[in-house]
């Protein structure tokens, strides 16, 4: 047990507590310096302070809030907030240094002609680092993180195939009012020879079928009025880009997924169903014109551009 | 045990006496040369096209570090890693031969200390003079002098963190800035977080910071063996055979203490009263020692006024102090002079052998392939490109190794670099798949025009056909 008798020590030898237990067990005092106390205080007084300045104490189902503020501005209208993580996450994006850097950038993307910008590498690639952002939050959710698109879906935006047209003022006019993909259903118009001459048709436009007698019978429904695709397809097959209507004759298809058909006989029913359902209610582009501010459309018309090398 | 022991201790505060000597000369020396170079560097100007003419400039926004003529980039930081091997082993090495040289001469809380020593003696007087300032009350005296002193510490703590700041900004900007009041936040932050430290850590901790804080001193112990150079006070000469004796009858001459066995040790405790950390160095090697040597010149002082031989207290080794010989040549020593020699050797070469531009190229991987309408297949890369050096350039990008392909930066091919620019542009291959080959591979040429080196950067690339 430890009781308290003085125990002996040589001069210039660590000082002991005076305890000795067991009869013969010491211990070594080795005296923390003062100082080493007072910054330990030091915290405990910075923790206090900490606790008015910030978010810190729980109480029943809410938290001391804390007197520091965060502010932004949204929306033409300034927003004092009590400071938390995503209040001061929302005044940095407003008002942070790089904040201000890219508004710069974006008020001279939103003065500068498209053709200017594309021969400006600077802006390029400032076009690239922010487009990529603002494509992943309000575009990737369909067209896919590196707008790949979804064949039947989405389209893929990386290909050089533009159904509205590819050039910088129609990519402007389908971010900003949206587009609506429509073709209509043939199945109770066309019986189901008809139906399958016309997708005969279709595929040797491209070349997959070689012409045959039911491509022959097909190219008469097509351009004539029993089919009356040509008013939107174009005589050709080339599409006609006012309508959002596709190019038959290139190797890129939109809705039907014919390069993923292996057989010949699954390519034509990918198309036969096309012909026979239409493509009613899934080419639905919603409208940024409201969500996005103006020059960031006219920065979204040039990554989206630059994308699929548009024309 | 007379006294209840104390859980906490009260720092005995030390008030050094100054010295005079060849080791105090040289350790002025130091802290002129340093205070020279830390406070004038920022003011040098160094003329560069870019028009940053900072000669010294850590640009942290900018990331990059200007130090005269070379420019470190951000992804040139790995020579930091370089420098830090070079100064640990450099100080390991250093230890191990010589002990603690870094503590005792070149140790910025060694040199701010020994200026804050030197403004306290020149208001409040030598050291007894300042004993007695301690003991007396605070009276007009005292108040004022302290007053004056803490004053000065704080104006050179001041210029001290001011100085810090101006390495990282455009120096004579900011200080226009710092005084109206229009510097950034982080200026005014940094400035007061040194003037507190350096304010509390060479005014008031002081040794406290070597002892307590200081992880170099806890390990140099481990560098350390018995042939080190340390200070040490040579008990044999100082001690005989009846110990140390102040000067008094029949113990006036070295001849009379001799045949009394007394040493030569007159006990006059000058070596204690110049002592930064207040220790007594006659009993031995202790940790605290910052091997400052001040007490060597304190030590021959005497012996010099005795007209005795100096060196009772020297820079010596435990091997030779005991008559031993001292053995530097050993795998330790040469081990660390290997990996220093080496270490300076491959940053030398690194930076002797920087390129003008940096390139990578990155395959933009979602999608990996896409289909074009012509039955060509479209891949997509990005290119980053960094110029290094401080004068605009051109330079073309063009692809080798993939027949009938066809590269498309939508005009880009061909462009002028900025000075110091870093850019990520957009480049688009297409090709007509080839039957069976899913991969193939090709590269990417970046061939300087001018101002750019003359080396061609070839960078491997890959197209794939297939999804």
């Amino acid at each position: 047990m430890s009781d308290t008798t003085t125990t002996t020590s040589t001069p210039g030898a660590v000082q002991t507590t005076g305890h000795a237990w067991d009869g013969d067990l010491q211990e070594f005092n080795n005296p923390l310096p003062r100082w080493w106390l007072w910054s330990f205080y030091a915290t405990v007084v910075f923790a206090v302070f900490y606790w008015f300045a910030y978010p810190a104490w729980p109480f029943g189902k809410t938290w001391t809030k804390g007197f520091t503020t965060a502010t932004y501005t949204e929306g033409g209208q300034s927003h004092t907030m009590r400071w938390n993580t995503r209040s001061a996450l929302l005044e940095d994006l407003d008002s942070g240094s790089d904040a201000k850097r890219q508004r710069q950038y974006l008020d001279k993307i939103a003065q500068t002609d498209y053709a200017a910008i594309a021969k400006d590498p600077q802006m390029v690639a400032f076009v690239n680092q922010a487009g990529k952002r603002l494509f992943e939050t309000n575009c990737s959710a369909c067209h896919g993180r590196g707008g790949q698109g979804v064949v039947g879906l989405f389209p893929n935006l990386v290909d050089d195939d533009w159904l509205w047209g590819g050039s910088y003022q129609a990519i402007e006019t389908t971010l900003k009012h949206g587009r609506n993909g429509y073709m209509p259903a043939f199945g109770s118009v066309l019986n189901a020879t008809q139906i399958d001459d016309v997708a005969n048709y279709v595929l040797s436009l491209s070349g997959v079928v070689p012409s045959s007698e039911a491509s022959a019978r097909g190219q008469k429904i097509f351009t004539g009025a029993t089919g009356g695709c040509y008013m939107c397809h174009g005589d050709d097959g080339k599409g006609i880009k006012s309508m959002g209507a596709a190019n038959l004759t290139d190797k890129i298809w939109t809705i039907a997924n014919v390069p993923a058909a292996q057989s010949p006989a699954d390519k034509l029913a990918a198309v036969r169903a096309v012909i026979g359902n239409g493509v009613q209610n899934v080419r639905k582009m919603p409208a940024w014109g409201e969500r996005l501010s103006a020059a960031e459309i006219k920065l979204m018309a040039v990554y989206v551009h630059q994308l699929g090398g548009g024309q | 045990m007379a006294e209840e022991a104390q859980l906490y201790q009260k720092r005995l505060a030390i008030h050094p006496r100054s010295v005079e000597g060849r080791f105090r000369k040289l350790k002025t020396g130091v802290v002129l040369l340093a205070y020279g170079v830390y406070f004038l560097l920022p003011w040098l100007r160094w003329s560069r096209p870019t028009g940053v003419n900072q000669a010294v400039l850590f640009d942290l926004p900018g990331r990059r570090f200007y130090l005269f003529d070379l420019v470190v980039q951000a992804q040139d930081i790995f020579w930091l890693a370089g420098l830090l091997v070079i100064a640990a082993t450099l100080l390991f090495f250093v230890t191990g031969l010589a002990g603690r040289v870094w503590c005792g001469y070149f140790c910025f809380q060694t040199l701010w200390t020994d200026v804050f020593i030197m403004i306290e003696q020149a208001i409040q007087g030598e050291r007894p003079a300042r004993l007695r300032l301690a003991k007396q009350p605070w009276d007009a005296e005292k108040r004022r002098k302290m007053l004056l002193t803490w004053a000065s510490w704080l104006g050179v703590a001041f210029l001290t963190g001011l100085t810090f700041t101006l390495y990282w900004a455009d120096a004579p900007t900011l200080v226009g800035e710092f005084l109206t009041g229009a510097a950034p936040f982080a200026a005014y932050a940094t400035t007061g977080f040194l003037t507190a430290t350096t304010f509390v850590m060479a005014g008031l901790a002081r040794e406290q910071v070597c002892t307590y804080m200081c992880p170099y001193a806890r390990f140099q112990s481990a560098m350390f063996d018995r042939d080190t150079l340390i200070i040490s006070y040579d008990p044999r000469r100082g001690e005989r055979t009846a110990g140390r004796a102040k000067l008094g009858r029949d113990l006036k001459t070295r001849d009379e203490r001799m045949a009394a066995g007394v040493g030569d040790c007159v006990d006059c405790g000058y070596c204690v009263q110049v002592c930064p950390v207040g220790i007594d160095i006659r009993r031995g090697l202790q940790y605290q020692c910052i091997s400052c040597a001040l007490c060597v010149d304190a030590c021959d002082t005497v012996m010099d006024k005795l007209e005795w031989p100096r060196g009772l207290i020297k820079y010596t080794s435990d091997n030779s102090l005991n008559d031993r010989p001292t053995r530097l040549l050993k795998p330790k020593n040469i081990g660390y002079a290997l990996v220093l020699m080496l270490t300076i050797a491959m940053l030398g070469w690194s930076i002797a052998n920087r390129a003008a531009l940096d390139a990578v190229v990155e395959q933009i991987r979602q999608p990996l392939s896409v289909q074009l309408s012509d039955g060509r297949v479209q891949n997509s890369y990005e290119i980053k490109l960094n110029s290094k050096v401080a004068q605009p350039g051109r330079l073309r990008i063009a692809i080798e190794g993939l027949p009938g392909a066809e590269l498309d930066m939508e005009g880009l091919e061909t462009i002028e670099l900025g000075a110091e620019q870093r850019l990520r542009l957009p480049a688009k291959v297409r090709a007509m798949p080839v039957a069976g080959r899913e991969r193939q591979s090709f590269e990417f040429v970046i061939t300087p025009l001018s101002g750019l080196g003359t080396e061609p950067i070839r960078r491997p690339a890959a197209f794939y056909a297939g999804q």
